[in-house]
């Protein structure tokens, strides 16, 4: 099944991105051919096999998890000092609650 | 003398013997950047207060007759997705270009505690995506030892800095191989450890299971010197493993007769005759060294790069949802509204092949294709694992090419993504297994012109003692230039 120009128009509305005309005739034939390519894994039978989400080795106790006690982080202005925008401690963005 | 063409520890000896000085050997090197660099292009900016600062604090210590902390007055190259405090981490793209970090990598505090010099941050592809640095938003490197051709990638600027001498050593990173192949290509040691061996607290993430910093150099053993230097347990990095780094350096000479060394026939079947010959040259050197060699077969090899860059670009698409113009980083000028300033954002502000990968990571995770892509990757990734398993039962170490082709040149392959992918089938198996890999220069092309090869050599998880020594004793029989 080849992707469409409609499938990557939707694809970009979920990942926040605003191709132009030309990207997405580019990208409609590169990302087709990539996915096709990945239609390969569909030759092995994983039925019986468990997804390997973690690669990391556990050892003795859960090395991970720590008293929740707070420790120095950031201060509020070295959060801030490489903001676009920034008033009263905040980072400053357009309105997030839109009208309709 | 030559100042930047000594190792870790010929530096250490000189400076020991107070023949040279940590700010000589420093100015040495930022010369030989102001000579070389203009037409390699291996740094993005340059750190002369900081590395000088590092530099007289350890004559400090010297002149007071103090112990030399372990890399002592050795200057490095840090890639530009690993953080140092104060300076610009770019990321090679165009939505950090002006960011500056708020803190060091754990790597880069390690690496100055230890008392090495800081030179500056180095060029890459964008966010690490890339198998040549030609994805860079800047501009390109050029590789040191023919400049119309590539360093590969992604960490193209840290190869190529090692390799012409503007740095003694240097970190990168490794999500599927991005240490390893340029390594090859500027015919230098990179190596990549076990998943969790060298914390990624401080390393821009780009595929989080994949991810990995490690080191550059001119030999095994400043590439040993620096792992064991920034590996180990990092509370900071939950993913760090929480096992004891082994001395590294006094692993390399410990004999490798009655090793047994695998050559897996999937990595040989259709080998380029390029570089076949100069591999099968290294087997046959680890033979007369006393190795025994023996065929295997990792069964699964061929399912490598589609399961690697379903998980790789999942994993980027969520990891870099967080450069949208709000907290740091390029904001565009125009927008109407919240969701239009993300999108103008992140169109203006990422290339296009971080582009291509976020739309395909986004699309593989999304409703309807998670199952089919994603989920199966991840149990196809189990499988490439065990192969591994199972391959580290019967034989020590692994051989295989570290690229299927040498330096390609510049602007060669950029309209092909997926001829590039799979470009990298050799080094992604490593990455999802987690196991460690290093690459060794093992001689140059046949006819004209001689491009380096590389040797990759794997060991089963926490292994790296191994592959050091096995490296190590490759080098010590004139490894590097066989072929």
């Amino acid at each position: 099944m080849a992707l469409t120009e409609k499938d990557v128009r939707h694809v970009e509305e979920l990942a926040h991105l605003e191709l132009t005309e030309d990207e997405v005739k580019k990208f409609v034939p590169q990302l087709d051919s990539i996915l096709q390519y990945m239609q390969k894994l569909n030759e092995l039978d994983t039925s019986q096999v468990e997804p390997m989400a973690q690669v990391t080795y556990p050892a003795r106790e859960n090395p991970a998890l720590r008293a929740d006690e707070p420790r120095p982080m950031f201060r509020q202005d070295e959060a801030l000092a490489s903001a676009p925008e920034s008033d009263a401690g905040c980072f400053k963005v357009p309105r997030v609650i839109e009208k309709e | 003398m030559d100042l930047t063409a000594l190792s870790i520890s010929e530096i250490r000896q000189r400076l020991a013997a107070r023949k040279i000085s940590v700010e000589e050997l420093v100015r040495a090197h930022f010369e030989r950047i102001a000579a070389r660099d203009g037409e390699v292009r291996a740094y993005l900016h340059l750190s002369p207060e900081r590395a000088l600062e590092q530099a007289r604090k350890i004559d400090a210590v010297v002149a007071a007759g103090g112990a030399l902390p372990p890399l002592a007055g050795v200057p490095v190259a840090v890639k530009d997705v690993i953080l140092t405090r104060g300076l610009r981490n770019t990321c090679a793209s165009k939505i950090l270009e002006n960011y500056v970090a708020p803190y060091d990598a754990t790597a880069v505090e390690r690496l100055e505690a230890a008392g090495a010099c800081i030179l500056g941050k180095t060029n890459c592809d964008e966010f690490a995506m890339g198998s040549s640095t030609e994805n860079s938003g800047f501009f390109a490197t050029h590789n040191p030892h023919d400049l119309t051709r590539v360093p590969g990638g992604s960490s193209g600027g840290s190869g190529a800095a090692v390799a012409a001498q503007m740095a003694t050593v240097a970190l990168g990173s490794d999500t599927g191989g991005s240490i390893r192949q340029p390594a090859a290509f500027c015919d230098v040691v990179g190596m990549m450890g076990t998943y969790g061996r060298v914390s990624r607290y401080g390393l821009v993430a780009f595929a989080s299971s994949l991810d990995h910093i490690g080191p550059f150099g001119r030999s095994v053993r400043d590439v040993a010197l620096v792992l064991r230097t920034i590996a180990g347990r990092d509370p900071r990095d939950s993913t760090s493993a929480d096992v004891p780094v082994p001395d590294y350096e006094a692993a390399l000479d410990r004999d490798v007769r009655g090793l047994k060394v695998g050559v897996p026939r999937e990595y040989f079947a259709g080998l380029n005759p390029q570089i076949g010959g100069n591999i099968q040259a290294g087997i046959d050197l680890l033979g007369k060294l006393g190795c025994k060699i023996e065929t295997l077969s990792l069964p699964h090899t061929d399912y490598a790069i589609g399961c690697y860059y379903i998980i790789c670009t999942a994993e980027a698409s969520s990891n870099l949802a967080r450069y949208d113009g709000v907290r740091y980083g390029f904001r565009s000028p125009q927008f109407d509204g919240l969701r239009d300033m993300y999108k103008k954002t992140r169109d203006r502000g990422f290339g296009a092949e971080v582009k291509r990968r976020i739309m395909l990571g986004t699309y593989v995770l999304s409703s309807g294709y998670y199952d089919a892509y994603y989920l199966k990757a991840q149990k196809v990734r189990a499988l490439i694992a065990r192969d591994f398993v199972q391959a580290f039962e019967q034989v020590d170490v692994i051989v295989t090419p570290t690229s299927p082709i040498p330096p390609f040149r510049l602007g060669e392959r950029v309209d092909d993504p997926l001829q590039m992918y799979l470009a990298d089938i050799y080094t992604v198996t490593a990455s999802l297994a987690g196991i460690p890999g290093i690459s060794v220069p093992c001689g140059r092309t046949k006819g004209e012109p001689r491009l380096p090869v590389g040797m990759q050599i794997l060991a089963k998880h926490f292994d790296e003692a191994r592959l050091l020594q096995v490296a190590h004793a490759f080098e010590k029989a004139g490894g590097l230039q066989v072929a």
